[in-house]
């Protein structure tokens, strides 16, 4: 079983949850920069949480099914045709052998995960088989091109076969409505930032500069400094770290992020809206506020456990069916 | 014993120190190496860095039992292990003695460092040569070595335009540091010289030869030794 490449789209990657376990060699997790979004797509197929799909950015790639198959689109609203049917996002589809699957452009966000039946099946490297564009790790240590062939597992079969009758509410998952301001936690050199920096930081518009990708999303707006030249050695960072160059235009960094640096960092923003920075595209413009860890905290343990109470009650439905 | 510094919700920064110095990067190790063998469950990551430990862990399993206080739990675990470790200056840490063959194609910088440092290039390499380096974190790109342990007459500061390619084994001297580029990458370090060794290949077990914490020494080899020993690698 496996789907072939027509065309490649802008930036296609085959992403999972990410390559853990590795950062004291250097390793970087990857992964899909929203696994809410993937995982529920691998649920809708019946698929594990851990199966591999394709992140899709700004405009999707074209792909035929060489076989039977079923696949599940969450995240950004994009342009989707199968066979020229019009595709809704967050439900299962089946596709029959030959079908084509054709992603057009991103109507609003940026990024969509592709969850496909069976799970791209190419052996793991380092645990993972998340493309890791910047170090050429991956069984596809690159953006998909034309005539790529992805193998697919095994297709769950009932009882946990995907259900084409019913698709989920994307908006708890999904707020891309409106701009409410990203959360951001106080990093540990946000005390060295000067008093307009700290002003400006949850008072001005940022613009995402076209410059931006998985390793990380560059904010052009207010220039923040900080009171003095700080001297940082080299350590360990995260996903959202909000480091600060020299040239006092931010950087937040995604899950494609080296695994250390050596900038100043004045902010972390809360992982729970981090999948929501996945999606602001280039041009398109952020604001920020201030919370603190305990808020964050507690907002990330609702999601994750609302996240895997819908898993369990797809699961649950499937069986059903 | 170290600082606890939060890095978002789910991850944790030890901190001893905040400078290149190498007692605090062993008692880094010594920690990463109490940690790992502690083997507790739902910690994801354990980076040691220069003066840091990087702790990722699962926050749903640390914050079980309806308190939200996952770092006081982890906290709570991992201050004894810390304490029950021996001084981590008298840690022997594994030593591997690398191939290098300097100069001509393989360190086309070697001419630049040594006049740099105002030393015949002979001089220079014997000099590079000398200390047992330590692997203080490797980071940039997966296997990269930060080695600890420069003389400071060899400090250079990094050059003004990165090359847009280094090849792999490359090894280098950037301010204050040496290091080794496990693959062909971007770079702004001065090139010495290169090892015919793999440092880092995803496919191998282990897939890095060099791990956090091992001892280093450089040893000279000629360009013909150089071409036997890559030949010689699988």
């Amino acid at each position: 079983m496996s789907i072939e490449v027509l065309r490649p789209g802008m930036l296609s990657t085959v992403q999972d949850l990410g390559r853990t376990g590795y950062a004291a060699l250097g390793v970087g997790r990857s992964g899909a920069l929203d696994t809410d979004a993937l995982r529920l797509g691998n649920a809708l197929l019946g698929n594990a949480a851990t199966a591999a799909g394709l992140e899709i950015t700004l405009h999707g790639p074209t792909l035929r099914f060489n076989t039977r198959g079923a696949f599940a689109l969450c995240g950004a609203d994009f342009i989707a045709r199968l066979d020229g049917q019009t595709v809704s996002g967050w439900s299962a589809m089946a596709a029959e052998a030959g079908s084509v699957l054709e992603l057009g452009h991103a109507r609003s966000g940026c990024r969509a995960w592709l969850a496909l039946a069976g799970g791209i099946d190419s052996p793991t490297v380092l645990g993972s088989r998340s493309t890791d564009l910047n170090a050429g790790l991956g069984p596809l240590p690159q953006a998909l091109r034309r005539g790529d062939v992805l193998t697919l597992g095994a297709q769950a079969s009932t009882p946990r076969a995907p259900s084409t009758r019913w698709s989920l509410d994307p908006r708890p998952w999904f707020a891309l409505t409106g701009h409410a301001p990203l959360r951001l936690l106080p990093g540990r050199d946000y005390a060295h930032l000067d008093q307009s920096s700290v002003t400006a930081l949850c008072n001005v518009e940022f613009r995402v500069a076209a410059a931006s990708n998985r390793v990380g999303v560059r904010l052009n707006g207010a220039t923040l400094r900080l009171t003095h030249a700080l001297e940082c050695v080299s350590e360990g960072c995260v996903p959202g770290v909000v480091q600060l160059p020299p040239s006092g235009q931010p950087i937040v960094l995604l899950g494609e992020h080296p695994v250390s640096g050596g900038y100043p960092r004045i902010a972390q923003i809360a992982a729970v809206d981090l999948p929501r920075l996945a999606q602001a595209s280039p041009g398109s413009a952020l604001r920020f506020v201030l919370i603190d860890l305990d808020t964050a905290t507690r907002a990330l343990l609702a999601r994750q456990r609302a996240r895997a109470d819908l898993e369990s009650r797809i699961h649950s439905r499937l069986a059903a069916t | 014993m170290p600082q606890w510094e939060a890095l978002g919700e789910s991850a944790v920064l030890l901190r001893w120190g905040h400078t290149l110095d190498a007692p605090i990067n062993a008692a880094v190790h010594a920690a990463a190496a109490a940690l790992r063998r502690a083997c507790l469950p739902g910690i994801e990551d354990i980076a040691p860095a220069y003066a840091s430990l990087l702790l990722r862990f699962d926050l749903d399993a640390w914050s079980a039992g309806g308190t939200r206080d996952a770092l006081g739990a982890l906290h709570n675990a991992i201050e004894p292990l810390l304490v029950a470790q021996p001084d981590g200056n008298t840690m022997s840490p594994r030593e591997l003695r690398v191939p290098v063959c300097y100069g001509g194609a393989h360190g086309p910088d070697l001419a630049i460092v040594a006049r740099h440092a105002g030393l015949s290039e002979h001089a220079l390499i014997a000099r590079h040569c000398a200390p047992l380096y330590r692997v203080a974190m490797l980071g940039f790109a997966p296997g990269f070595p930060y080695l600890l342990g420069l003389d400071a007459t060899l400090h250079m500061p990094r050059r003004a335009q990165p090359r847009v390619t280094v090849p792999a084994g490359s090894v280098a001297i950037g301010g204050a540091q040496t290091g080794i580029y496990p693959n062909a990458l971007p770079g702004g370090w001065h090139l010495l010289g290169r090892t015919p060794w793999r440092l880092f290949d995803a496919a191998r077990e282990p897939a890095c030869l060099l791990q956090p914490g091992d001892g280093v020494r450089f040893v000279a080899v000629t360009a013909d030794e150089f071409a036997a020993q890559e030949r010689a690698d699988p």
